[in-house]
């Protein structure tokens, strides 16, 4: 069954006409040819496909485009401002908190809410907010250390 | 994989629900989408269409009046856990709500989703049996309640008739000399409950007055524990008797317990007398 569906991306719409059983993250990469949001597993686990959806952070792969219908979504392409990195990309990049690459946009969404909650988190609190998100490479550990230096950056901005 | 094809209807209130359910065969209900989602990409269900009932305002929020918290079942875990009202009025629900998956799948799993998913594996069923709480459902012939002792029949079966969408589910809010605790073991990839223990109990002039007790991913829907229960009854609820009634849960335990790769029965049955303590202990300390 195809359904009219209309979702703003980044800003911009995304309109026509999409079979049910597409799921959020095929709308994103096939139709909107964003391909920062990945599928990584076929058990909602993993939270390579993570984005916002009226700001907040959903599996894209665990989500109907139609379910979607109306709503604005932000996906890793849309975080720097105007071609300024957003800190927590800065701190993956200066932290070296990735390694294939692969995990990297569902953690960056998934940890900028984690500092939208809680701005200054403790080591534990990083890990515990990370939970929906696997890394195969990087053993986590500079994963931490990023969010950790993007959330001093940010307070430091604020300062 | 891709999900079959399917069809999809959107309602825009219960009772629209309900005549899509009674109007289109072979269809299912979508709400958080979180359990039902990963089954059809897995092909495990392939229903001919889906009716989304994630917009219905009707059935979202969470209110007190008196000795019930009513909450919508279309409630998020994370609205269940981040709810101030729930947090003093009964306090549990938080507790399993923030132990459930990950911060992406609390914020679009629902309780209602949860509680009618019926999956061994899951937190609010063992809580909402611990409780007593009172399941609300409407359907063709209207509307009707289930309390949750009568609702988890055998796995991933419920009291709900296909037709049926359920509301609200009502909660007995906490009373003086009350405690109430969760405590679960954690499978370490999904999160999910290996098993989980959920306690409810009632402290008058020092001894335990009443005690409901509940244990989930043992069977194949959450078991209640009389036997434990018996034997916290009457008594102070000190280490030893704690540890003795945790140990009488062996006897509410007796049928076939889920046997998998993860956790064997004989292993989640030693575990329930484990979990089964620590939400005692807690509750006990709680009720102060
Ligand atoms: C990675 C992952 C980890 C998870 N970990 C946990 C965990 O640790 N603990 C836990 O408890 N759960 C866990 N879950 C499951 C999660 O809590 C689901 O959100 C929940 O079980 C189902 O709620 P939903 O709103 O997503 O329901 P859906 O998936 O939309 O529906 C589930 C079922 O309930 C039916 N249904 C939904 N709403 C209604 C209604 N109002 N009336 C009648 N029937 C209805 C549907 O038809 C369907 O059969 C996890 C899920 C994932 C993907
Ligand atoms: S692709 Fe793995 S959680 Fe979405
Ligand atoms: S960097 Fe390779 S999976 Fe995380």
């Amino acid at each position: 069954m195809q359904v009219e569906t209309k979702i703003s991306i980044n800003g911009k719409d995304y309109e026509g006409e999409v079979e049910a059983r597409t799921l959020l993250v095929h709308f994103i990469r096939d139709v909107g040819g964003l391909t920062g949001a990945k599928v990584g597993c076929d058990t909602s686990q993993c939270g390579a496909c993570t984005v916002h959806v009226d700001g907040v952070a959903v599996k894209s792969c665990t989500m109907l485009a139609v379910q979607a219908d109306g709503t604005s979504v932000t996906t890793i392409e849309g975080l720097a401002d105007d071609g300024d990195l957003h800190p927590l990309q800065e701190a993956f990049w200066a932290k070296h908190g990735l390694q294939c690459g692969f995990c990297t946009p569902g953690m960056i969404m998934a940890a900028a809410k984690l500092l939208e909650a809680n701005p200054s988190p403790s080591e534990e609190e990083v890990r515990h907010g990370l939970e929906g998100n696997f890394c195969r490479c990087t053993g986590y550990q500079n994963i931490v250390r990023a969010v950790t230096e993007a959330a001093d950056a940010q307070k430091e901005g604020a300062e | 994989m891709y999900p079959a094809n399917v069809a999809y209807h959107r309602a825009s209130s219960v009772a629209e629900a309900v005549e899509l359910l009674a109007e289109n065969e072979d269809s299912k209900l979508l709400a958080g989408g979180h359990s039902l989602i990963p089954l059809m990409r897995l092909r495990l269900a392939s229903p001919a269409s889906l009716i989304d009932v994630g917009r219905i305002a009707e059935i979202q929020g969470i209110s007190v009046c008196g000795d019930c918290v009513c909450v919508g079942a279309l409630t998020t875990h994370s609205t269940l856990a981040s709810s101030c009202d729930l947090q003093s009025a009964c306090p549990i629900v938080p507790e399993a709500a923030a132990l459930i998956g990950d911060p992406a799948v609390r914020n679009r799993g629902t309780i209602g989703g949860n509680l009618a998913h019926a999956d061994p594996a899951s937190d609010l069923p063992t809580v909402a049996v611990a409780l007593g709480a009172t399941i609300k459902a409407t359907g063709p012939n209207g509307k009707r309640s289930i309390c949750a002792g009568d609702f988890f029949q055998d796995l991933m079966t419920t009291a709900l008739d296909d037709g049926e969408v359920m509301t609200a589910v009502c909660l007995p809010a906490i009373q003086a000399g009350q405690g109430m605790a969760y405590a679960k073991m954690l499978h370490p990839a999904s999160r999910y409950a290996v098993v989980s223990a959920a306690a409810v109990v009632t402290v008058e002039d020092g001894r335990c007055a009443a005690a409901s007790v509940a244990v989930g991913g043992v069977e194949t829907a959450p078991a209640k524990a009389s036997s434990v229960e018996a034997a916290l009854t009457g008594n102070a609820l000190d280490a030893g008797v704690i540890a003795c009634a945790s140990a009488a849960v062996a006897d509410d335990l007796a049928g076939d317990a889920i046997d998998d790769v993860f956790a064997s029965g004989e292993y989640r049955r030693a575990m329930a007398e484990v979990y089964v303590r620590r939400a005692l202990t807690s509750a006990a300390e709680r009720a102060g």
